[in-house]
């Protein structure tokens, strides 16, 4: 089947601002749109830019906005995006080239939450043991990426980059509440900031972009209680 | 100003689900709401003018058509603002009902418009 292909591109070294290519790609209904992305790449235009790894859905390289939403390049398929296909990079973050993005920014958010385990005591002979219960505790939120598609689909962060991000507080919710972790208070404090939970309006749109399925919105909520509860 | 105006374009132009459309009705009635309320205070003021301007304006303007209309926008911004408030701060503290969101926004949609077509029609009933 015949796709068209709208491509946001903006080269910093020629371009003054973005502009729309347009490319016609041949694919199979089950091809993905990083297939499509590949086909333009080696056979139409070399100087299409995008970052992509793994290219099946694990390491978050290919995260970018799909005919207006947050998905991963890699886990689209072209029998869901109609005959024309847009893709843009990830809003407010600063182009690098094309769907390329500046990832930096986010993974500052990232580290400013102290996303290891903290524990001072010794720890012992094998492993620190956990129960399976307690290890369910918080695994929805093991399973992120870090491929920023919630964060920059988030209207409040659209509006303001200083705010921490979902994705920030997935990683902390993965650690407060892991019961062989000791940095919660720290972490607590940290998100109770006002470019902190508190600038999640609930919007869900974290959710609907999250290719890992991760309910991300209760996630904050959960912290949103704990931090009332425990500071 | 740019940043805002961009903010405005990401907010339209995102296809997000009932939860995206719910904020975007939610700052549009928030933002019609602080209007009212600035109109409301300076047609109050009105009274430290004389009698004859403030009765024009309440006796005359508001009881208008145009007036009424914007009035029945009014009640509409004001139910679904305080609805969607509700919504939002019942998702707040029981995290867990976020999985049905969408569900929960039509549901609100639904409340929202029975108490607002009575509410219109006595409003509007003025003008026949």
């Amino acid at each position: 089947m015949k796709v068209t292909m709208r491509i946001r591109r903006f080269n910093p070294e020629k371009d003054k601002k973005p502009w729309w290519g347009e490319y016609t790609v041949d694919v199979e209904p089950t091809d993905r749109v990083l297939d499509a992305l590949h086909q333009i790449k080696w056979y139409q235009d070399g100087t299409l830019t995008l970052r992509r790894s793994c290219a099946h859905g694990i390491c978050g390289s290919d995260a970018m906005v799909i005919n207006g939403r947050n998905a991963l390049a890699c886990k689209v398929l072209m029998r869901d995006v109609g005959k024309v296909c847009q893709v843009e990079p990830l809003r407010s973050m600063r182009i690098v080239k094309d769907l390329v993005v500046d990832m930096e920014p986010f993974f500052a958010k990232y580290r400013a939450v102290l996303p290891y385990l903290i524990n001072e005591e010794e720890p012992p002979e094998k492993e620190r043991l956990q129960s399976p219960e307690a290890r369910e505790r918080f695994d929805d939120t093991t399973k992120c990426i870090l491929c920023a598609a919630c964060t920059t689909s988030c209207p409040s962060y659209w509006a303001n980059q200083d705010y921490i991000g979902p994705a920030a507080i997935v990683q902390a919710h993965r650690f407060i509440f892991d019961d062989r972790d000791q940095g919660a208070l720290e972490r607590l404090q940290i998100l109770d900031d006002r470019d902190g939970v508190w600038r999640c309006r609930t919007v869900f749109n974290c959710v609907q972009a999250c290719p890992r399925d991760i309910d991300v919105t209760k996630a904050i909520g959960e912290v949103k209680l704990a931090i009332l509860e425990e500071l | 100003m740019t940043a805002v105006l961009e903010s405005i374009y990401r907010g339209i132009t995102y296809r997000g689900n009932e939860g995206h459309w719910a904020w975007i009705l939610h700052r549009v009635s928030g933002l019609g709401i602080a209007l009212f309320l600035s109109l409301h205070i300076v047609s109050i003021f009105l009274v430290g003018i004389g009698p004859k301007a403030y009765g024009w304006v309440h006796a005359t303007l508001y009881v208008s058509p145009p007036a009424k209309i914007l009035e029945v926008f009014l009640i509409f911004g004001v139910l679904y603002h305080a609805a969607n408030g509700m919504r939002i701060i019942i998702i707040d503290f029981f995290p867990a009902l976020g999985k049905y969101q969408r569900l929960i926004v039509r549901i609100e949609l639904v409340i929202v418009i029975l108490v607002f077509i009575p509410a219109a029609i006595i409003t509007l009933a003025s003008l026949f």
